[in-house]
């Protein structure tokens, strides 16, 4: 398939391979954090690892938008369906993620509620035209990769006059959570946690540039290369990555040049700063309260906005005890020093949101990368069958 | 008096195939079910079994083995490029049947309708049905057809259940493949699930993809007769190759190891499942066939296969390994190694 198997093709990767074997300097070792869950996904799916050299190591970031949102805005959701009649409609890696009392979108579709799976924020739409008579809330998620189609249904809704449509808006911030990582004290004064430089997120700097980077590859000195989801990509960014910490420069740099430039989506980026605004703070599924890390509605579109519509109460919910997502979404732990992987968490049953969706670290560990990876009672998990 | 004056009699207006609609009195069990038996079922699907018109259908077996399998239809939308519910429902027992190396004989087929149901979609999917046995060379020998409430179902549901008998000498089970055997595939994987998808509402996208439903057991006779030590044979419907890889791999305490450059796959399907984040080898078919032999029967195999119209695309795509996690592995085009796992989750339901 054009543009496509040009990025996967085994021989330039086994040369690319040999090149970071050349360069990568054996007294040192590499910890390269790849934010996004499309790099994840990417890396196990692919197997980039094994054509790497032993102490070049990908650390898993928090990029996945499924992952990180906390269970408080889960139950919301939840909520928002059953207790106000509405259709929920959300994307699909949203249904299974464990929310208090052992729910979830699925279950409580199950049990009765109105919960549709939806592929864009314009079958929402078509759902709110259809069903007049019904409120019809976008449960929206994602970084700035999903933002513009949501500012683009508010305005649509607007210019339509349709009163039965809103948005729980959850789009948060990916500068502001890489900040946020190498601020923590695990990585600042522990030492607890090793990250020498990032892979930038593809699609979100499609919209956002390369730019926003810069300051906290300044700041902190560690090197940011925007790199795309091919599996070459990625390797060619982690080449950029080694030559960039070898000759002591920490710089953004941009692999991703088919489709990223320094000042990203103009256009995209007027609409979101017309719909949305900064929220002083939200919380972010182990990362904690994460100060202007993402946006909300602006009052001019508040008829849209679920929250204000439905009064949507904060919840404060905990993780399920033992669930190490926190840990593992800031890359202190790997999905398997966590004592539920694999035992009674799995993707057939996930207790925590990295074992869902498959940009979710546990998940990729689990479901290519299982064979290699004892888990924590020192056995690797056999084939258990669909329902195990 | 001749057969067609006795229909008149019995039934002076003929149903309204072209306009009319399912209705209750249809499923009721008095004359207008059996007015929509004869004027759809036994119409099309005319044998000499089904026409006595009997509960039951009763024919003599042979000594040996049979096989008996069921399988209900469900699909979403009933009508796909490639096919529509009557030739699935045909097409997954035969296969379901084929696949222990039997030659399946007899079909049955319980249909619910959803009332309101159009007359005219009813007798498509019958004819389609009807062809679709005539095929595969089986008769539907004996039915049931109910009626539920608007509401109540979504179109049409079909069950068929299959019989065939064994030839002798064939041991065909999911529980044989052994370390070192090779593993085959008949053809490209993925087509049926992306032509469905190519059709669902909501989700429509251009694609030329038909899906691959077809009936198997002429391919399965043609490879059973070369090789009567065919070890597994499974069709790897739902969850695709990776799932029924796994389910043979568990059930046979094994490991596999694919080489995913030999896997086939059509241009477009890829394209697809690129486009809608989906992996090819989870992605269902309807018309393909898993083989797992002797690495000495490969080559032999793999050339019946391939003179036969179900099997042109046919490939060696691994070899079963020794794995005491039963996994299956797969060395990607990549050059690095992955585990192909179950399919978690639902990647697309009411596929079949």
């Amino acid at each position: 398939m054009k543009y496509v198997d040009e990025f996967r093709d085994g021989d330039v990767a086994k040369r690319l391979g040999a090149s970071i074997r050349r360069a990568a300097d054996t007294d040192r070792s590499y910890n390269l954090m790849e934010f996004c869950g499309g790099h994840t996904h990417a890396i196990f799916r692919y197997g980039v690892q094994d054509l790497m050299p032993e102490n070049v190591k990908f650390v898993h970031g928090p990029g996945c938008p499924v992952c990180v949102l906390p269970i408080g805005r889960i139950d919301n959701a939840i909520a928002l369906a059953e207790e106000h009649g509405a259709m929920l409609c959300t994307y699909g890696d949203m249904m299974r993620v464990p929310a208090s009392g052992r729910k979830s979108l699925l279950k409580t579709k199950a049990a009765g509620a109105d919960v549709r799976m939806v592929y864009s924020t314009q079958d929402a739409l078509k759902l709110a035209r259809e069903n007049p008579h019904k409120e019809v809330i976008f449960f929206a998620i994602g970084f700035e990769t999903t933002t513009p189609p949501t500012a683009v249904a508010i305005k649509q809704a607007q210019a339509e006059g349709l009163k039965n449509f809103s948005i729980f808006c959850n789009h948060v911030l990916t500068p502001a959570a890489i900040q946020h990582i190498l601020q923590s004290p695990e990585v600042r004064e522990m030492g607890a946690v090793s990250i020498d430089g990032f892979f930038g997120p593809s699609h979100v700097s499609s919209v956002i540039g390369s730019e926003p980077y810069e300051f906290f590859a300044e700041e902190f000195q560690k090197p940011v290369v925007i790199a795309g989801f091919e599996p070459l990509d990625v390797m060619q960014s982690a080449l950029m990555l080694i030559n960039q910490l070898n000759e002591g420069r920490h710089e953004v740099e941009n692999e991703y040049t088919r489709v990223v430039t320094r000042e990203g989506n103009l256009k995209a980026q007027a609409l979101v700063a017309e719909v949305f605004e900064l929220r002083r703070e939200f919380e972010w599924r182990g990362l904690g309260m994460v100060p202007y890390s993402a946006l909300s509605i602006k009052d001019a579109f508040s008829e849209f906005d679920a929250e204000v519509k439905f009064n949507v109460p904060k919840i404060v919910a905990y993780d399920v005890k033992g669930c190490e997502c926190p840990s593992i979404l800031r890359g202190v732990k790997k999905p398997t020093d966590c004592k539920l992987f694999g035992t009674v968490c799995t993707p057939e049953n996930p207790m925590g949101s990295c074992m869902v969706s498959s940009e979710g670290a546990c998940a990729a560990y689990w479901s290519y990368g299982r064979f290699r990876q004892p888990t924590a009672d020192g056995n690797n998990k056999a084939n258990q069958g669909s329902n195990a | 008096m001749s057969d067609k004056q006795t229909k008149a009699r019995r039934f002076p207006m003929r149903l309204d195939i072209k306009n009319g609609k399912v209705d209750m009195a249809h499923g009721s069990g008095g004359r207008a079910m059996a007015q929509l038996i004869e004027e759809i079922f036994l119409k099309h699907l005319d044998n000499e079994l089904l026409n006595q018109g009997n509960d039951q259908a009763m024919f003599n077996t042979s000594a040996g083995r049979m096989v008996m399998s069921t399988d209900g239809h469900v699909i979403s939308p009933i009508f796909f490029p490639g096919g529509n519910i009557g030739s699935l429902a045909v097409h997954g027992t035969v296969n379901d049947v084929c696949m222990s190396g039997a030659k399946p004989l007899y079909l049955s087929a319980s249909f619910i309708i959803e009332e309101g149901y159009p007359l005219a979609d009813l007798n498509s999917i019958v004819e389609s049905m009807a062809a679709a046995a005539k095929k595969a060379g089986v008769a539907v020998v004996t039915g049931d057809t109910k009626v539920v409430e608007k509401g109540k179902g979504d179109g049409v549901f079909i069950t068929t259940t299959g019989i065939g008998v064994v030839p002798d000498g064939v041991n065909i089970s999911g529980d044989k493949a052994a370390v070192g055997d090779a593993i085959l595939v008949s053809g490209t994987m993925g087509d049926h699930g992306v032509a469905i998808m190519s059709s669902r509402e909501g989700l429509e996208f251009e694609t030329e993809i038909q899906s691959d439903s077809a009936a198997l057991n002429g391919l399965v006779a043609a490879m059973v007769e070369a090789v009567p030590d065919i070890h597994c044979l499974r069709d790897p419907t739902r969850g695709g190759l990776a799932t029924t890889l796994n389910e043979i791999a568990l059930q046979s305490q094994v490991g596999m190891q694919l080489i995913e450059k030999q896997i086939p796959v059509q241009p477009d399907v890829t394209a697809a499942c690129e486009l809608l984040g989906l992996d090819t080898l989870y992605v269902a078919n309807e018309g393909k066939l898993i083989c797992i032999c002797a690495p000495d029967d490969a080559d032999k195999l793999l050339e019946v296969m391939q003179q036969h119209a179900h099997g042109k695309d046919a490939a060696i795509i691994g070899y079963v390994i020794e794995d005491e996690h039963g996994f299956v592995q797969m060395e990607t085009t990549f050059g690095g190694s992955r585990i192909v796992d179950w399919l978690a989750g639902e990647q697309l339901p009411r596929i079949c």
